[in-house]
């Protein structure tokens, strides 16, 4: 590989700062009192203590999973401290009163709030390390009877709700790191579409992990009701730390009938430096249940960070006519690892998915697609599409592509495609002829090859991963 | 379109390169001159598109030996991309595709890029639009190609013309035009040698680098050279592709070895 893609493909993580706020951190460790511990600091209904035990007892029976390939040191889960939120300093009446210092984060990372949340017609819910801090555009929504906050908000106000659905999509033990969060989640986000509301705005979360050394255990659900439809934004950034952090979030969304759930996330975290060293372990379990006749649920994601990512939005098409999609560019640079996909598991009669997935491998990382489709002996006439696209930056990094297709009913359609491009020095040396340096040319290849995925994302969110791209491979050419 | 005003363009002395520790270019002498046009014709393997490449500042290919003199700056000390915004172009044999990237971002990035660095003002989307439909006139190409990718599922007529057209955005001082005849039926063949036309005037100059000497019949050259294992080993008028023509490559190589034996 030539110095100048070299440079470009290394250049450092531009959101690494910790910003100074006391926490309150929970001692390392997990056990039965860890778990008591949260659920008292949090207040929390006996239903819920008594789901957090039962998947901690599950947890213990299970094994970290080996199969998927990436390749980190074992984690000691006895060594991570499961609760931490920041201190407030009073209770806080109205935005204005928010520590300057944990709006400055937001101000250097970005975050629509204030006026600026307004501007783009973005309600935000943030959540800083566990716990929320604050929450707009609730009143708006609330007038149409749409609920949005904190899971912690959700489980003092509406318990009823959170039960019937929590763990409906993603069980208890489900697998190893689903079991974990629903031992251990300190928070997340709520959100409730009623039936026949069309959400009038993106919903948005920014999450954030800032305490060094502290897990982070994020939950959300999101449902929507009869005739509902919403568009959920998850967008991701972290501060710069050696120590590996584990953040295993489990996202369950339910699409009743003739409900429509589009889930996009740009996640930005830690990566690691160029010897691989820090960075987060993203090993999160997020699952769709497309529960009634023409439902559809869509994920869209942009995955630039993390060591480590293992991550797998799927989709289970129990309704009829239901339509499940997974539209995902997953960028790995250094030496990061992504064993990403999605599951698409068809039930019900006439379902349709359609899997896009980009996978872009620079440095020395390496980039997996795993997905499953697999169509029930009762689903007839299920379609399902998928493409797989690999492009490799340089020579020392690595593209995968795990395909599971599993058909037990023989009116199925299924297709698959798949393919590889490399970004060499011919093509560099093509836009270098038109006077067009490496960083500019690889940026442009990069996102004309991830123009599929873009296009499904939100306008501003669209134009966020643009430049988060152009960003992750950017650096001093020449 | 010699005159006597005419400016040294291209002055190549001694030019060795070398690649995977193979030396391809050993010796090249050429001097290039404003209102001229070059062809330089040779067999497979004889080093043409390496001299292509080797001007244009390719990263595969090592300089060992020689000087490159390009518009009073010495060529050698710049990469590609200065090259490219000093004006020399490359009109590529195998131009790439890039999947997603339109057409009209990729000719407008390039445009301005280059018009910035020599100064000049940049066009917004909608001058830019105008300016490059101009331009594709000349080329009879469809607009709608400015909504496809760069070069993929192009024929091999439409990337060769794609390649004319960038040259008749970026108005390079030296156009260097590897094998732009090879895949072209007569038609897109009239095409492109009447948007080289077009572009040759007395303030640039063309290297028409072929195998045949089809294309000389519609871009006349003031001089042809024919190349072989790395040098130039012959140079005449527009008469010379001819007679190649007639008598092959292995008439000249006859023909040299019958001259080499006179003065011996």
């Amino acid at each position: 590989m030539s110095a100048a893609l070299q440079n470009l493909v290394n250049q450092p993580y531009k959101h690494g700062f910790v910003t100074d706020i006391e926490s309150e951190i929970a001692p390392k460790g997990l056990n039965e009192d860890t778990i008591r511990l949260i659920s008292s600091k949090k207040n929390e209904p006996e239903w819920l203590l008594d789901f957090r035990l039962n998947a901690y007892r599950k947890w213990l029976t299970m094994s970290e999973p080996d199969w998927q390939n990436v390749h980190y040191p074992k984690i000691d889960f006895q060594e991570i401290s499961y609760y931490a939120a920041p201190k407030p300093k009073e209770k806080l009446a109205s935005m204005d009163e928010v520590d300057p210092e944990l709006l400055r984060t937001f101000e250097k990372l970005g975050v629509p709030m204030h006026e600026r949340a307004a501007l783009a017609g973005v309600a935000v819910d943030v959540v800083f390390d566990s716990v929320s801090v604050a929450t707009t555009y609730k009143e708006k929504l609330s007038e149409v009877g749409i609920i949005f906050c904190s899971i912690s908000e959700a489980l003092q106000e509406y318990p009823e709700l959170v039960k019937q659905y929590l763990g409906t999509v993603v069980p208890v033990g489900d697998n190893f790191f689903a079991a974990l969060n629903s031992a251990v989640f300190t928070d997340g986000s709520f959100c409730f579409i009623p039936k026949g509301v069309k959400c009038p705005m993106d919903l948005s979360t920014y999450f954030r992990i800032n305490t060094e050394g502290s897990g982070q255990f994020e939950r959300t659900l999101v449902i929507a009701e009869e005739g509902a439809s919403v568009s959920y934004l998850e967008g991701c950034t972290a501060p710069q730390f050696d120590t590996n952090q584990l953040h295993a979030a489990v996202v369950e969304l339910v699409a009743l009938d003739n409900a429509d759930i589009k889930y996009s996330t740009v996640q930005n975290w830690y990566a690691g430096d160029e010897n691989g060293v820090g960075g987060i372990f993203n090993f999160v379990t997020k699952r769709g249940l497309a529960k009634g006749v023409n439902s559809r649920i869509s994920w869209t994601q942009v995955e630039t960070g993390s060591a480590i990512t293992w991550k797998y939005p799927s989709c289970i098409l129990r309704g009829d006519n239901s339509v499940g999609e997974f539209y995902s560019v997953a960028l790995t640079n250094n030496l990061q690892q992504a064993d990403t996909g999605t599951k698409m598991i068809h039930l019900g009669k006439n379902t349709r998915s359609t899997i896009i997935s980009k996978g872009i491998s620079a440095g020395k990382s390496n980039s997996s697609y795993r997905g499953l489709v697999r169509v029930a002996p009762g689903a007839q006439n299920a379609r399902n599409f998928s493409q797989c696209d690999s492009m490799l930056v340089g020579d020392k990094c690595g593209a995968h592509t795990f395909p599971y297709i599993q058909v037990n009913n023989n009116t199925a359609k299924v297709e698959h495609e798949a393919s590889t491009s490399k970004i060499g020095e011919d093509q560099l040396f093509y836009f270098a002829q038109r006077g067009i340096d490496a960083e500019e040319a690889v940026s442009m290849i990069v996102n004309g090859f991830c123009k599929e995925v873009f296009q499904q994302l939100p306008m501003e969110f669209a134009v966020e991963a643009t430049k988060l791209l152009s960003f992750k491979l950017e650096g001093s050419v020449g | 379109m010699i005159s006597q005003n005419s400016q040294t363009i291209l002055n190549v002395q001694n030019l060795h390169a070398n690649t995977q520790n193979t030396e391809i270019l050993k010796g090249i002498n050429l001097t290039v001159k404003s209102g001229e046009i070059h062809a330089i014709m040779g067999l497979n393997g004889s080093g043409k598109s390496t001299l292509a490449k080797v001007l244009a500042g390719h990263p595969d290919y090592e300089i060992t030996q020689g000087s490159i003199q390009f518009d009073q700056q010495d060529l050698l000390a710049l990469d590609s991309e200065e090259r490219a915004q000093a004006g020399v172009f490359l009109a590529f044999q195998y131009p790439i595709e890039i999947p997603g990237v339109a057409n009209s971002q990729f000719l407008r990035l390039a445009y301005n890029t280059i018009q910035s660095k020599r100064g000049n003002d940049e066009l917004d989307p909608l001058e830019f639009d105008d300016f490059v439909r101009e331009k594709m006139k000349l080329l009879e190409m469809n607009p709608d190609f400015l909504d496809r990718s760069v070069n993929e599922g192009f024929s091999g007529g439409e990337k060769k013309r794609n390649e004319i057209l960038q040259m008749a955005l970026l108005e390079p001082k030296l156009g260097v035009l590897d094998e732009t005849d090879s895949g072209l039926d007569i038609d897109a063949l009239k095409i492109v040698a009447k948007g080289v036309n077009h572009l040759s005037n007395e303030h640039n100059a063309m290297i028409l680098i072929t195998h045949y000497q089809r294309l000389l019949d519609h871009i006349v050259p003031d001089y042809v050279h024919v190349m072989e294992s790395g040098r130039i080993i012959k140079t005449g008028g527009k008469e010379l592709a001819l007679e190649l023509e007639k008598h092959g490559y292995d008439w000249l190589h006859d023909n040299l070895q019958n001259n080499a034996g006179a003065t011996a």
